[in-house]
Formats: C-alpha cells, sequence, structure tokens
C-alpha cells in the first residue's frame, strides 16, 4: 500500500488526506492543532499526530522514512518550503508536493527542483478564462 | 558596503543603527506596521516596509545590486532560511548571515547550507556551559573563528556508548570524534575505534550540540 504523509490540516490539507485514503493509501497527517482532525471526519482510519511539521523527531514518528509521497500544507508559505526541502534533502523523500500561495516563490523554488503548487496562480488563471467565458465584446485595446 | 537587514525587532534594529553608525550604507526591512512606523521616525527612508520574504519586497530595497551582505534577523526561522536562500540564489548576495531563534532548528539551516548562523539560546547555553561546566562534559578549548569547540567526555560503564564502535553511534550532525584516551595511552578515533567503560574521549563540535553529543555518548 502507498504510504502518504500529510503535514497541515487544513481545508486543503484535510481534502488531499481523505482523497488520497479513500483511493486506498495509507495517510498519516500532522497537524499543531488537534482541533483539526475534526476536519477528517468522525472516523478518521488513518493516523493523526499533534505537533510542528519542522520537528524532525515528529516526522520520523509520522513514518517519513517509509513515506511515498509527502505533501505539505500548512498555512506558511515559507514554512511549506522548508519543510519541503527537509523532506526532500534530509530524507530523500522524491514525491514532495508543496503548497506555496505566492507565486513569486513558488516559481523560485520550482525552478530549482521543487514540486510546488500555487493556487493563486491557479486562481488567476481560472478567474481570468471565467472573464473571457462571458462573451462579452471585444474591447478595443487602449492606445499606448 | 551596502547591507540589507530584514527584520527591525530588537535585533535587527540595533545591528542597523550601529552598521550605519560605522558608514554602511543600510536599507531594514519590517513587515509590521506598528514597529515600522516607530524606526521609521528614527530610520527614515533606511527603514522600508514589507515582508522580507517577498520578491518585490527585496527587489525594492536594492536585491539587484546586490548587497554585499543580507542579514536575515526576522523572529521566524522558516523565514530566515528562505530570506538567505533568495537572496543568495536569485540574487548572488555574496554573503548572508541568519538568525537562529529556535535551537532545534538549527540543523535545517545546516541542510540548507545556510552559514554563518547565530543563536542566542546556543550561545548562552555554551557560556553557561563554559561558567558552571557540568562534570561529565569538560570544556577543553573554544576555537571561535571556526565556531568549534573541543570538549572531552568520560564513558562509563552505563554509557549506551560503551561497547560501540565510533562508526555504530548515531553522533549529530556537528560533532566528531577526535581521540579515546585508555589507560593513560591516547589514539585517534576511527570508525572502527571500540569505546570501552573508563575512556576519556575528546570530541568537536559546534557550541550548542553538547546536550545531543551527551545524549549520544553518555544518554544523560
Amino acid at each position: 500500500m502507498l504510504k502518504a504523509l500529510i503535514i497541515g490540516c487544513g481545508r486543503v490539507g484535510s481534502s488531499i488526506a481523505l482523497q488520497l485514503q479513500k483511493e486506498g493509501w495509507e495517510v498519516t497527517v500532522v497537524d499543531e492543532n488537534e482541533d483539526a482532525l475534526s476536519r477528517l471526519g468522525d472516523h478518521w482510519p488513518g493516523v493523526f499526530l499533534v505537533g510542528h511539521g519542522m520537528d524532525v523527531e515528529l516526522l520520523r514518528e509520522a513514518g517519513i522514512e517509509d513515506a511515498d509521497a509527502v505533501v505539505v500544507a500548512t498555512d506558511g508559505d515559507n514554512t511549506n518550503l522548508v519543510i519541503g526541502q527537509v523532506a526532500q534533502k534530509r530524507f530523500g523523500i522524491e514525491c514532495v508536493v508543496v503548497r506555496v500561495l505566492d507565486p513569486a516563490r513558488a516559481d523560485f523554488y520550482s525552478a530549482r527542483g521543487m514540486r510546488t503548487v500555487c493556487p493563486t496562480k491557479t486562481a488567476i488563471d481560472t478567474l481570468t478564462e471565467a472573464v473571457r467565458a462571458c462573451e462579452l465584446p471585444v474591447p478595443s485595446r487602449a492606445s499606448v | 558596503m551596502y547591507v540589507v537587514v530584514a527584520g527591525g525587532g530588537k535585533v535587527g534594529a540595533n545591528v542597523a543603527r550601529s552598521l550605519l553608525r560605522l558608514g554602511s550604507e543600510v536599507t531594514l526591512i519590517e513587515q509590521r506596521r506598528d514597529r515600522f512606523d516607530r524606526l521609521e521616525e528614527e530610520f527614515e527612508h533606511q527603514v522600508q516596509r514589507g515582508d522580507a520574504t517577498e520578491i518585490h519586497v527585496l527587489e525594492r530595497a536594492g536585491l539587484a545590486r546586490p548587497p554585499d551582505i543580507v542579514l536575515a534577523l526576522t523572529g521566524d526561522d522558516e523565514d530566515n532560511m528562505v530570506i538567505c536562500q533568495i537572496a543568495k540564489e536569485k540574487y548572488g548576495v555574496p554573503k548572508v548571515i541568519a538568525r537562529v531563534n529556535d535551537p532545534r532548528n538549527q540543523a535545517h539551516f545546516d541542510l540548507l547550507g545556510i552559514s554563518p548562523t547565530i543563536c542566542a539560546t546556543s550561545s548562552i547555553m555554551a557560556l553557561v556551559e563554559h561558567e558552571v561546566p557540568e562534570h561529565d562534559l569538560i570544556h577543553l578549548l573554544e576555537l571561535r573563528k571556526e565556531n568549534l569547540e573541543i570538549v572531552e567526555v568520560q564513558i562509563d560503564r552505563d554509557s549506551p556508548s560503551a561497547g560501540k564502535r565510533v562508526e555504530g553511534l548515531d553522533l549529530p550532525e556537528g560533532a566528531r570524534l577526535i581521540s579515546v584516551m585508555r589507560a593513560g595511552k591516547a589514539e585517534i578515533a576511527v570508525g572502527s575505534t571500540m569505546l570501552e567503560p573508563g575512556d576519556q574521549v575528546l570530541a568537536i563540535l559546534e557550541p550548542g550540540k553538547e546536550d545531543e553529543l551527551r545524549k549520544v555518548l553518555l544518554h544523560r
């Protein structure tokens, strides 16, 4: 069975955890706040650990050494970027996916070989596309 | 010399003030509005408001020139690591210095190649250790410039390292055994050296790693 470690159990992290679990993964979730467990429903069959993702001992306890995939989705971009690099460089995990809200930092770290996902960029693209889809008369370009 | 200081708390503001007094050109970056307002009265145009981990804030502070040195002195270790990485790798800043707030994060700074670092807690602990040495770990020599120190430890019967080879010890990063003194004779410690009760072991380590070394060798 494939093993996933999810760090950060907010709306994003918890949904990914539930989805992967449904698809047959063995999922461990880490969050600083124990109330976050409620986001995983009433009968979470996986492991849930309370602690900070920067804590190497906690990561070990969460089974990072055997993880096939690590998803880092806490609410801090820089925290995610550092934990992601620790998972990659210290524990040698190949599939590390990191949420980064700031598009500039997402680009910078993605150019350095990190799988960053930037919801802000996705939102910008999707929203722009939605505006285009309204099929309004094409505006004439402002002359420079 | 042009210096960018990220973080305008007590540490950052005092460093910026000292650098200005020495004649350096300084830009201080502070995110919090209340702090920024106070700093602006003193530093005027030399302080900028913003998140120093955001590229556009760094560019406004002149990272593209680039500065001779960037000091990451915020109260957040992750921010300090990211500031240093962006400064070095995106803008080619030749030197960075990072503040470590939580000594448990030291290993992360090391992993990411961010050096030199400065950690007040570790420095204070090293001084405490130096002033009131625990008898199980004796400080013999401080190599200040190298940021290393040499200590002596005596292995006893209950030590978890007794009966183990050096290569089998999970020594902390930044610590090495130098030699083993047994029955009045010293030997260089190599991977195959077996530790025995009664051995006096010399180790070289980064200040602040005493506790980790003690745990591995003595379990105390």
